[in-house]
């Protein structure tokens, strides 16, 4: 009987704990909507975070974006040579690295990289006091430090998502011409035939919602750390964690949206 | 002037502040003594509106600041300067961006007057031609100067030290103190200090208030302090391992 009791405390408070949670992400999202149309707008430093978010990602995005095109096309090819298919593989490449895979290989990488790099700065300042020293000098500092990072955020991942559903297809093409010799002609029809513009637009509305997700959470792990540098790097880990869950689960219920109301 | 009235935080069951009540009176510099953890930097904060008290009024100039929010208590904040225990500079900006971080966010100033601003501030507290290094090349003595020359830099009418000394050899305590002895004779700042440090204390302040139990004990001069019958003020003053303090805790 006790430790049903126990149990039920802690489920109690697990549900308490969680509940606050998003109560206090909701806050924190809000006061970002708030401060976003608020002046000033800081360009230069817009400009200077989509650089550190955008331009140093393009190597690892290019890389991955490839590798994963040209294995989707190698993968699809067993099952479509045996019904003499080969040339499906063309749609197939480009249709999920467009409305899939483009968006949420993007997202993970810049989750994990800039994500991370985002929480541990704004982690480090919180507990070196100096986000107390940006309150002092009255600035607010989700306007000084969130909403620069916002934009950025929301540019350069709309781009490079963009930018990944290129290189993936390319790779594909790789594959698909040089190796299992699809002709030039074909695969290129068979690349653009299939596509539709709410294909791509599906894209690319998954990638503002994948920005906005990882913009709110690493800030806000950022925000909230305590105790020194083990809670930066708890916080960091958390917001990479967290990050990533939101974005496969935001990408499940907008590809269940899309396929019911987008098509 | 500032004026504290029935000031009460507490953190989950741990009462911090107990009905605080002090008043500061403009152009003094009072330095609140206490036991490390026994809430100073907190009522510092509640001071400068970082936190928001569970009950209790703080009046600066006459408006209560526990009650402003947004543009208001930003309008407010501008009047204070505040030096943080570790500086608390901005790393990714040089120093000169860090001195220069009011006006930049609050004036439309020129580059050149801000950066002659930034040399002046800098002057006054003994530095000079570090303008373009970052806070990570810096030694922790001139990371306090710096911290206070960006406390200064926007004029302010009061200024908050945290822990001034804390971390800095007998030397270097020394030389903070007669600085912000220097603003205070030279501005005519209004100055509140957090300590442990007497000899800090004692240097800064034109009065001293001891912070014990979540209440103001004791309130008078350095010399008040220093001649105290109040036993609990006494063994902290004289750092005594035995006494009231240890006994009740």
């Amino acid at each position: 009987m006790l430790k049903i009791k126990k149990w039920l405390v802690a489920l109690g408070n697990g549900a308490i704990e969680f509940l606050r949670y998003i109560g206090s992400l909701t806050v924190f999202l809000s006061e970002i909507a708030f401060w976003l149309f608020h002046p000033p707008l800081r360009v230069k430093q817009v400009i200077r975070q989509a650089e550190k978010i955008g331009v140093s990602s393009l190597p690892i995005v290019t890389l991955i974006s490839l590798f994963t095109g040209m294995v989707l096309a190698l993968q699809s090819a067993y099952q479509m040579q045996k019904i003499q298919a080969e040339m499906y593989i063309a749609s197939l490449v480009a249709l999920s690295m467009i409305r899939e895979l483009g968006p949420v290989l993007t997202a993970l990488i810049v989750a994990g990289r800039c994500g991370a790099a985002i929480t541990a700065e704004i982690g480090a300042m919180k507990v070196t006091e100096q986000i107390d020293a940006l309150e002092t000098l009255a600035t607010n500092p989700i306007n000084y430090l969130v909403v620069p990072k916002f934009w950025a955020l929301l540019f350069s991942l709309t781009v490079l998502t963009v930018y990944s559903a290129f290189v993936g297809i390319l790779g594909g093409y790789i594959v698909g011409v040089y190796k299992l010799h699809i002709p030039h002609h074909m695969y290129m029809k068979m690349t653009f035939e299939p596509l539709t513009q709410s294909d791509m637009r599906n894209g690319l509305y998954k990638s503002v919602v994948f920005a906005i997700v990882i913009c709110v959470i690493s800030s806000f792990e950022g925000m909230r750390t305590q105790g020194g540098a083990e809670g930066v790097g708890k916080a960091t880990t958390s917001s990479v964690v967290r990050s990533f869950v939101l974005i496969i689960a935001c990408d499940c219920l907008l590809t269940a949206f899309m396929y019911f109301f987008g098509r | 002037m500032i004026e504290i009235i029935n000031l009460c935080k507490s953190f989950g069951n741990q009462k911090v502040l107990d009905n605080v009540n002090l008043t500061i009176n403009t152009g003094e510099t009072t330095v609140i003594i206490g036991r490390s953890g026994c809430g100073k930097s907190v009522l510092l904060k509640h001071i400068i509106g970082l936190m928001k008290p569970d009950s209790g009024q703080i009046f600066i100039d006459g408006k209560d600041i526990t009650k402003l929010y947004g543009k208001a208590l930003n309008e407010t904040r501008m009047k204070f300067g505040m030096l943080f225990q570790n500086s608390a500079l901005f790393d990714s900006l040089p120093v000169w961006a860090n001195v220069a971080f009011s006006m930049l966010e609050h004036t439309t100033r020129t580059r050149p007057a801000i950066m002659h601003r930034v040399r002046e501030c800098l002057g006054f507290v003994g530095l000079e031609g570090v303008e373009d290094l970052k806070p990570a090349a810096l030694s922790g003595g001139m990371r306090k100067r710096v911290g206070l020359a960006r406390c200064i830099a926007f004029k302010p009418e009061i200024i908050l030290y945290d822990e001034p000394t804390t971390g800095l050899d007998p030397i270097m305590a020394d030389s903070i103190n007669t600085l912000i002895r220097g603003l205070h004779d030279k501005l005519k700042i209004t100055s509140v200090a957090v300590t442990h440090d007497m000899t800090s204390a004692y240097k800064m302040a034109d009065k001293v208030a001891m912070l014990y139990g979540g209440k103001i004990i004791a309130v008078g001069t350095p010399e008040e302090v220093k001649n105290t019958k109040n036993p609990i003020v006494k063994q902290f003053i004289y750092g005594e391992a035995e006494g009231p303090i240890t006994r009740n805790t």
